[in-house]
C-alpha cells in the first residue's frame, strides 16, 4: 500500500452534529455526509451522493446495523451500504465513498486525501 | 514426506480459485505462482464497480496475508517467459528459474484488439485489468464523450463503466445487427436495445469500422457505410483471445484458433501440465464464464489429490444485470422449430421479453431469454437442467398462474432433486444447502454463505437459496416467526404489547430493553410509529427524531432530486378565499410547483430543505397546521358538498368530514389512513375506496371500512348502517385502535381485514358488538391520543434545536444544496429527471 497523507478537514463542532444520524458537510463543491454513531460512540464519513439515483441525500438517511457492520440507508429507496467500507448491502452493484473521522477539542475532522 | 512442487502461472480468478480448492484438499503440495499484474488476483466479474467508488483492495479476492498464512509463494509482476518441459521448470522474466512437479497454466485471456487502421491512437483502450481501468478514468477525466467497440457482454459492462464516469455520450458499435449475438436472439436484443436507449446509451448497430480518425489521438471512427461517429475515446471490446503463447512455445498442442488443447481432467497434451480458465480448449470450446472456470480448478485440484472429477463441459446459462436491466439466457436459448417450440411474451411498454423454448411433446424445458425482469431465471434454469417435468400450462412458468387456484410457491422447490445445481460458481447442491440448514443449523443466508459457499460467486442464486432455507426449516417444523428484523425478534403486535407493558417512550429504551443491535431502517420507522400511535408525543422530540422514516423527520415529503412537498391540512376539502390567497402567495414567495391532490389538498413542490420552517411559519401565521401528509396517518377526509347546497344531499357531509378529521389528524396508524364522507347515495366522494367510508342514509350514517384504492383496488365493506354521529365515531374509534394494535407493519386496512380469520362477520363482533370486551378501553385510549394532538410543524419552527436540522450544510447553514436542479412545465417547474444510475 502506498501511504497517503491525509488532510483533516474541520466539519463541524461536536454538538452539531445529529446524535444517531447524519448532517451533511460542505467542502468546496464536495458534500460530505457526516455520521455521529452515538449508540456505538463511533463517527463515519461518506460520500453524500446515493450512487442509486444519483441523489445527495444520504446525510438524511437513518443509520443502524446489519450483524456488526454499521450502514447507512437511503431516505429515497432503503439501499443500504456499510459505514465502514462502504459497500453496498442491499445486493446493488455499487459503493460509496467512506473517510476516516477524528475528533479533537470538540472539534469533528474529516480526513481526505488531496 | 517431500512436497510436491505445483507451478501455477497466472494469479487471475481462476489461478486463484485453483489454489484454494487445493490447499483444502491437501498439504502434499507446495505451491508457487507467477502473476503478470502487480497484485494478488482480484474480481474481474465486477470489474465496473471500480468506477463506482469499489476501491482495487475491495475486488481482491484475498486478504494481503492469504498467500503467506497458507505458505504459498507469489511473484507478482514477474510473468513466465518460458516453460522448459524437459527440464521440468519455468523462467521468470526477472530471472528466477522454479522447477515443478506439475505446472498449471491459468493465463487467462487477452482482449482481442482487430486490426483497424489508427488502432495504436491515443485515447483507445481495451478493458481487462484494473491498470486499464486506471487508464481509461485518467482519459475520461479529459473527454465529453466514448465509444466503445463491440457490443456483447464486455462491451455493455464497458459501456457502463464509460457511464459511470460521467461521460456526456456513450456510444456502442457492434459489428452484427444486433447486441450480444451469442447470448439472445433479435426480438430480445431489439427490447434490450430500446430499453438502453431510454437509460441513456447511443446504439449502432450493422457497423463495419473502417479507420479510427485524428492525427495523434482518436477523435472520431469511420464506418464502412461511409458514416462517422465523433468520438473522444474508444474501448475495444471485440472478444478475447486465448493467451497461449507460453504452450505453444512449449510445443503443447494448441487448437487453431487459438486456446490449449484441454481432456476431461484439464490435462494438456503433456500430462504433467494443466490449463484451466479462458486459456483452456475443451471439445472446441473456451468457456469466458468464471463458473465453468471454477469447476475446471476443482475437477484439476481433484484429479491431482487422487479424485476423478471430470469436466462434462458447462452450462453457459447466465443471468446479469446490464447497465441496470436484466438479462438471461439459459439452456439452449436459440432453438427453434423443428427441433422445439417456442413460448414468447414481449410488453414493449414495460420492455420485458421473454422467451422459452419447449420440447415438441410439451414436457421438457429446454431453453430461453428473458429481458427486463429475470426473476424466473433460477427456477427455469433449474427445470432446464434437472428435466424437470412441466405443468400443463408451461406459459405459466414466465406469466405467473393468472386466476384460478393460488399457486404453491414452494412447489418447485419441492421438487428438486437433492443433486440440483443451485450455485454454479461454487459448485453447491440443494442437497448441501439443505443439509446446512438442518444438521449445521444456518438459519440465515450468510451462514449458509459461511458454510457452503453458496452464492458467494456472482449472488444470483441468493434468492433461491434463501427459499430453500425457509422452505428446509418449515419443513424440520421450525417455526418460521414473523419477526420485525435482526433487531427485534418479535411480531410487530408483540413488540406494541410490550412497549405498551414496559411503558417505553423512546426508540433507545425500546432497543435497550427488547431488541438487539443497533437497529436499522426497517425497526426504527416502525418502533417510532408505535410509540406515536401509543403516546403521541411530539415525533421529533431528541432522541426519536433520527428514528423517524425520513418524511417524518423533516415533517414533509421527500421528492426527486431532494427537495419536499409541502401540504397543510385542509380538512375535508373547505377553505377560505383567504387562506388560497395565503397558499398561493407562500407557493409564489418560495417558488414551488403547486398541484391540487387527490385528496382535497393543495400540494406545493420543490421547496429546499432550508425553507420548509420560513413556509411553514407563513402558513401558521394564516392559520394553517401540519396536513401529515409525510406521515403514516390520517390524511385527509374527502366530502361532497353535502346537504347544505346540493338539491340531493341528505345531511351536510363536509360537517361531519371536518369533525371526522379534526378528530383523527396526526393519528399514527401501520399505514396511512384515508377517509370520506358521502352526503347521499350518489357517492360523489367515493366513501367506498376509504379505510373508512361513510355515507348518509335517510335515518343516519353508513359506515365502511377497509377499502382502498391503491395497486390493489378494493371497496370498503358494511361495518354498522343507520348510525347517529356519535356512535359512528365510536365505532371507528374501536376499528383504529384496533387496527393500529393488530396490523403487521406497513399493511393497509384493506389487507389486515383479509388475513383476519373469520373476515367481516369478526370484526363486526369486536368492533359492534364488543366481543373482545375492549370497547371501553379503546375508546378511552382513543380520546387521550385526541387530547394529546399538536401540530408537529408549531412545535417544529418554536423550536431553534429543531429548526437547525432543516439546515441543508452544518457548516454553511445559510446556503441551499447547489445540486438541486429543475426543468420548466406549463408555466411551473419540475424536478429534474433521475440521472441515470
Amino acid at each position: 500500500m502506498i501511504e497517503t497523507t491525509l488532510n483533516w478537514f474541520a466539519a463541524c463542532r461536536v454538538e452539531d452534529a445529529v446524535e444517531n444520524g447524519g448532517v451533511c458537510v460542505k467542502r468546496g463543491e464536495e458534500q460530505i455526509a457526516l455520521f455521529y454513531f452515538t449508540r456505538r460512540n463511533e463517527w463515519y464519513a461518506t460520500q453524500n451522493l446515493c450512487p442509486h439515483r444519483k441523489q445527495m441525500a444520504l446525510s438524511r438517511g437513518m443509520i443502524g446495523s446489519a450483524g456488526d457492520v454499521p450502514k447507512i440507508a437511503c431516505p429515497f429507496h432503503k439501499k443500504t451500504f456499510s459505514l465502514e467500507t462502504g459497500e453496498c448491502l442491499s445486493g446493488d452493484e455499487c459503493s460509496i465513498q467512506t473517510y476516516p473521522v477524528k475528533v479533537e477539542n470538540g472539534l469533528v475532522y474529516i480526513g481526505l486525501e488531496d | 514426506m517431500k512436497q510436491k512442487k505445483l507451478v501455477v502461472i497466472g494469479n487471475g480468478m481462476v489461478g486463484y480459485k485453483f489454489c484454494e480448492k487445493i490447499i483444502s484438499k491437501s498439504n502434499e503440495f507446495e505451491l508457487i505462482i507467477f502473476g503478470e499484474e502487480p497484485r494478488r488476483a482480484y474480481d474481474r466479474v465486477h470489474l465496473s464497480e471500480y468506477f463506482n467508488g469499489k476501491s482495487a483492495d475491495d475486488l481482491s479476492l484475498s486478504s494481503t496475508d492469504w498467500y503467506t498464512e497458507n505458505n504459498i509463494t507469489l511473484y507478482l509482476n514477474d510473468p513466465v517467459k518460458e516453460i522448459d518441459r524437459l527440464a521440468k521448470t519455468v523462467h521468470s522474466s526477472h530471472g528466477l528459474t522454479v522447477a515443478y512437479d506439475y505446472l498449471i497454466i491459468a493465463t487467462g485471456s487477452a482482449p482481442f484488439v482487430p486490426d483497424i487502421p489508427g488502432i495504436d491512437k491515443e485515447g483507445v483502450f481495451v478493458y481487462r485489468t484494473i491498470e486499464d481501468l486506471d487508464l481509461i478514468a485518467n482519459y475520461a477525466a479529459q473527454s465529453t464523450s466514448g465509444a466503445v467497440l463491440g457490443g456483447g457482454l464486455l462491451g455493455l459492462e464497458a459501456a457502463k463503466a464509460l457511464i459511470d464516469l460521467n461521460l456526456a455520450e456513450t456510444s456502442v458499435i457492434e459489428f452484427a445487427p444486433r447486441l450480444m449475438p451469442r447470448q439472445i436472439d433479435s426480438a430480445g436484443s431489439s427490447m434490450l436495445q430500446s430499453k438502453l436507449k431510454e437509460l441513456g446509451l447511443n446504439i449502432y448497430t450493422n457497423k463495419g469500422t473502417s479507420s479510427i480518425e485524428g492525427t495523434d489521438r482518436i477523435t472520431a471512427l469511420k464506418f464502412n457505410d461511409g458514416s462517422e461517429l465523433k468520438t473522444d475515446m474508444l474501448v475495444i471490446s471485440a472478444g478475447i483471445r486465448p493467451r497461449d503463447e507460453l504452450a505453444r512455445l512449449a510445443g503443447i498442442e494448441v487448437g487453431t484458433r487459438g486456446g490449449i488443447i484441454v481432456n476431461e481432467y484439464m490435462q494438456t497434451s503433456d500430462p504433467s501440465v494443466f490449463a484451466i480458465g479462458e486459456c483452456a480448449l475443451f471439445d472446441h470450446n473456451i468457456y469466458g464464464l468464471i463458473a465453468p472456470g471454477y469447476e475446471m480448478a476443482e475437477v484439476t485440484a481433484a484429479k491431482l489429490c487422487g479424485d476423478h472429477k471430470t469436466f462434462k463441459g458447462f452450462d453457459m446459462s447466465t443471468k446479469l444485470k446490464l447497465i441496470g436491466v436484466d438479462v438471461a439466457s439459459f439452456g439452449d436459448p436459440f432453438t427453434t422449430e423443428p427441433d422445439a417450440r417456442t413460448i414468447l411474451f414481449e410488453d414493449s411498454h414495460k420492455g420485458i421479453y421473454k422467451r422459452i423454448n419447449i420440447s415438441n411433446d410439451g414436457k421438457y424445458l429446454l431453453g430461453g431469454i428473458l429481458i427486463g425482469e429475470a426473476e424466473a431465471y433460477n427456477m427455469l434454469l433449474q427445470t432446464v437442467n434437472n428435466k424437470i417435468l412441466l405443468p400443463p400450462n408451461p406459459e405459466d412458468l414466465i406469466l405467473g398462474s393468472r386466476g384460478g387456484a393460488a399457486q404453491n410457491e414452494n412447489a418447485g422447490l419441492t421438487g428438486l432433486p437433492d443433486e440440483a445445481l443451485i450455485c454454479s460458481c461454487e459448485g453447491i447442491t440443494k442437497g448441501a444447502i439443505c443439509t446446512a440448514v438442518t444438521a449445521e443449523g444456518c438459519e440465515s443466508v450468510d451462514a449458509i454463505k459461511k458454510c457452503t459457499k453458496a452464492g458467494t460467486g456472482c449472488g444470483g442464486c441468493i434468492p433461491m437459496v434463501k427459499d430453500l432455507m425457509l422452505h428446509t426449516m418449515k419443513q424440520n417444523g421450525k417455526f418460521v416467526r414473523n419477526v420485525i428484523c435482526e433487531h427485534f425478534h418479535l411480531s410487530r403486535q408483540e413488540l406494541y404489547d410490550l412497549i405498551k407493558i414496559h411503558d417505553l417512550k423512546s426508540y433507545e429504551q425500546v432497543l435497550d430493553n427488547l431488541g438487539k443491535g443497533d437497529g436499522c431502517e426497517v425497526c426504527k420507522p416502525l418502533v417510532s410509529s408505535i410509540l406515536a400511535s401509543l403516546w403521541n408525543d411530539m415525533i421529533l422530540k431528541k432522541g426519536n427524531d433520527t428514528a423517524q422514516d425520513s418524511n417524518d423527520r423533516f415533517l414533509a415529503n421527500i421528492q426527486k432530486g431532494g427537495t419536499y412537498s409541502v401540504v397543510p391540512r385542509i380538512a375535508g376539502g373547505e377553505i377560505t378565499p383567504d387562506k388560497l390567497v395565503v397558499i398561493g402567495q407562500v407557493a409564489e414567495k418560495y417558488g414551488l410547483y403547486t398541484k391540487i391532490t387527490g385528496g382535497q389538498r393543495i400540494d406545493m413542490f420543490g421547496a429546499h430543505l432550508s425553507d420548509l420552517p420560513l413556509i411553514w411559519e407563513e402558513l401558521i401565521a394564516a392559520g394553517f397546521e401540519s396536513g401529515h401528509a409525510y406521515g403514516k396517518s390520517l390524511r385527509t377526509v374527502k366530502s361532497c358538498v353535502g346537504s347544505t347546497w346540493c338539491r340531493f344531499g341528505l345531511h351536510d357531509s363536509v360537517s361531519f368530514a371536518i369533525r371526522i378529521e379534526e378528530r383523527y389528524k396526526g393519528l399514527r396508524a401501520p399505514h396511512k389512513l384515508k377517509s370520506a364522507v358521502s352526503g347521499c347515495i350518489r357517492e360523489c366522494a367515493e366513501a367506498q375506496s376509504k379505510d373508512f367510508g361513510i355515507i348518509a342514509t335517510e335515518k343516519g350514517w353508513n359506515l365502511y371500512v377497509c377499502g382502498n384504492g391503491g395497486s390493489k383496488p378494493q371497496h370498503a365493506l358494511l361495518l354498522a348502517a343507520d348510525v347517529d354521529s356519535d356512535t359512528c365515531i365510536r365505532y371507528i374509534d374501536r376499528f383504529l385502535m384496533f387496527y393500529i394494535r393488530t396490523a403487521d407493519p406497513l399493511t393497509r386496512t384493506a389487507p389486515w381485514l383479509n388475513k383476519m380469520e373469520g373476515g367481516m362477520e369478526y370484526l363486526k363482533n369486536v368492533v359492534v358488538n364488543d366481543s373482545l370486551g375492549m370497547a371501553a378501553q379503546w375508546e378511552m385510549e382513543m380520546q387521550a391520543l385526541v387530547d394529546n394532538y399538536q401540530c408537529e410543524w408549531k412545535t417544529a419552527i418554536e423550536d431553534p434545536e429543531i429548526r437547525k436540522r432543516f439546515n441543508h450544510f452544518v457548516n454553511a447553514p445559510e446556503e441551499k444544496d447547489p445540486t438541486v436542479k429543475f426543468d420548466a412545465l406549463r408555466g411551473q417547474k419540475m424536478a429534474a429527471d433521475w440521472t441515470l444510475a
